[in-house]
């Protein structure tokens, strides 16, 4: 069953471009990576989906029910991680986490202790008082705390130290596990890649992919690196090579297409030193912007 | 309406609503206690007013009250109260929802499963309670300076419970126009400019009203509308200028739905 249906979903901020055409599904379990640069559109698609913002065109659909139409019904079985976290500067977490949880008519207490003591949250303490990293902390446990069937994370490890980013994946896969359907947007591909099964990729507002993140990785390109004397670009020049950098007596590049073709052109080489390895997202992903 | 945001929007006020109702009860007792010494000086006090220029009593409503008399002495005090009560509801108009997007917890609230009806429901509903707990006050102590300060002089409890239900519809109009103003310019970044703006514009409109005569300023401000010095003279209100801002606070409320319903939450930028 899909959780998220997105169709054509366009915003446009008068006459700046928000998103236009944003089409994607999310299966139930899944967790999703949305990945793209800042300003490419991925809080915009956030922010419809939670109905903070009107869509200008095209529809937006979760748990099978419209955004706009259903949106308090939906909310509650969603919770939100934003990018940045603002909550009332004179509360304390604990009165913020309770505020946050009377919302959903039933008792979050526990998991609102387990929560906070996986995150080492300090209940007692003003939020004015807490530190970047802290009040994304109570951003978690907010977001988590009335055990969401939906959870949507925009770029949620900005300012957690690495210790508790560990932490965090390791609680959004026990989640996962659980059955909770995850969309994680991102623009660290390493976290992506280390989390998602899927990903969409968006830049400028258009997605330009969506696939597997093992296809997107192992059936396209191959990064390719050969070290010989005197070797020069051209030498390696085939179709579906591109991207070829030289440096210093070694060259690397990208390719797309039958391996055997590539090897026979290698082997013709006098050969010091080789490497055919899967290319890191970030890698693929520098290519899908040029 | 949701019990959760309403309790939480209170709880927020509560601390602004005690220091304004304190101020407007302290307002009252000063100035009333002046009375005794007013009535006893009555011939020379309204000797010394009549000195003043026509155009400056009709500005402080002067030239249609006997400062002598009991309510006539009151109605005067009133409009200052009226200041203060404009000044204080229309600070909540502004920022009932704007403060909430300055900060940035807008996301946090509206991503709860509520819907924006509530939301804003249960904010008017709030700012509407503290603004009552400030009217009782205003109650409360008009009638106890009056009956500690009024020295055996007669008034007629009638005209005076005129005065003070006109409160509420007076509270009403500030903060709806004020928060139909916040929802219609793109961003409000502070709120008490906007509160002092509104509430002084309109006080000092009718005040020029009062000083051109003919002028037809009285049309758009409520304190023309609700014009104590009249309402004291008169026994009653001006029917057509009361329902005239009735209306105007009803269209700012049913305006400011459908704008709030309808509208793109700023995210930070």
């Amino acid at each position: 069953m899909s959780v998220i249906e997105v169709s054509k979903l366009t915003k446009y901020y008068g006459k700046s471009r928000g998103i236009v055409d944003v089409s994607f599904n999310e299966e139930e379990g899944e967790i999703f990576g949305f990945i793209g640069p800042n300003g490419a559109g991925k809080s915009t698609t956030i922010r419809l989906l939670l109905s903070l913002i009107h869509p200008s065109g095209g529809t937006a659909r979760i748990f099978g029910k419209d955004v706009t139409t259903h949106g308090p019904e939906i909310r509650r079985d969603i919770g939100y991680l934003p990018s940045e976290v603002f909550y009332y500067e004179g509360m304390k977490v604990i009165d913020l986490l309770k505020y946050s949880a009377s919302f959903y008519g039933k008792d979050c207490t526990q998991r609102m202790r387990e929560l906070s003591d996986l995150m080492e949250l300090e209940m007692n303490r003003r939020i004015s008082d807490l530190s970047y990293g802290n009040k994304k902390k109570v951003g978690i446990v907010q977001g988590l705390l009335h055990s969401p069937k939906l959870l949507f994370l925009d770029e949620p490890t900005a300012g957690l130290d690495p210790l508790m980013q560990r932490k965090f994946f390791d609680l959004i896969r026990q989640e996962n596990a659980r059955g909770v359907t995850v969309f994680f947007s991102s623009h660290i591909l390493g976290e992506v890649q280390r989390l998602c099964t899927r990903v969409g990729i968006i830049r400028e507002g258009k997605i330009v992919e969506i696939s597997d993140i093992r296809t997107l990785q192992k059936n396209k390109y191959k990064k390719v690196c050969v070290t010989a004397k005197g070797l020069k670009p051209a030498d390696v020049k085939m179709a579906g090579v591109t991207n070829v950098q030289a440096d210093n007596g070694a060259v690397s590049f990208f390719f797309k297409g039958d391996i055997n073709a590539m090897l026979k052109k290698i082997g013709g080489l006098k050969v010091e030193d080789a490497t055919i390895e899967e290319p890191t997202l970030e890698e693929i992903f520098m290519h899908y912007y040029e | 309406m949701s019990t959760t945001i309403y309790l939480h929007e209170f709880r927020t006020r509560l601390k602004s609503v005690v220091i304004w109702s304190l101020s407007v009860a302290f307002l009252i007792v000063f100035f009333f206690s002046m009375f005794t010494i007013f009535v006893d000086q009555a011939a020379l006090m309204n000797e010394f007013l009549a000195r003043y220029p026509q155009e400056m009593r009709a500005a402080f409503g002067m030239d249609r009250i006997d400062m002598a008399s009991v309510l006539g002495f009151y109605s005067f005090v009133f409009m200052f109260v009226q200041l203060c009560l404009a000044i204080q509801a229309s600070n909540y108009g502004f920022g009932l929802v704007s403060i909430e997007e300055n900060e940035l917890t807008a996301d946090f609230l509206l991503s709860k499963p509520v819907s924006r009806m509530q939301v804003l429901t249960s904010k008017l509903l709030a700012a509407l309670t503290s603004l009552t707990i400030t009217n009782l006050a205003v109650w409360a102590i008009s009638f106890t300076a009056i009956e500690l300060f009024r020295g055996g002089h007669a008034y007629e409890p009638g005209t005076l419970l005129l005065l003070l239900i006109s409160i509420v519809i007076f509270q009403l109009f500030f903060l709806s126009v004020g928060l139909v103003i916040s929802l219609l310019v793109r961003r409000v970044r502070s709120v008490t400019p906007y509160a002092l703006g509104l509430a002084f514009g309109a006080y000092v409109l009718s005040a020029f009203s009062g000083i051109f005569g003919d002028v037809k300023l009285e049309l758009i401000t409520p304190f023309k509308h609700i014009d104590a010095a009249s309402i004291v003279r008169d026994g009653a209100y001006n029917p057509p200028l009361l329902l005239l801002n009735v209306a105007v606070t009803l269209v700012a409320l049913v305006l400011s739905y459908w704008m709030y319903t309808r509208r793109d939450i700023p995210a930070v930028s």
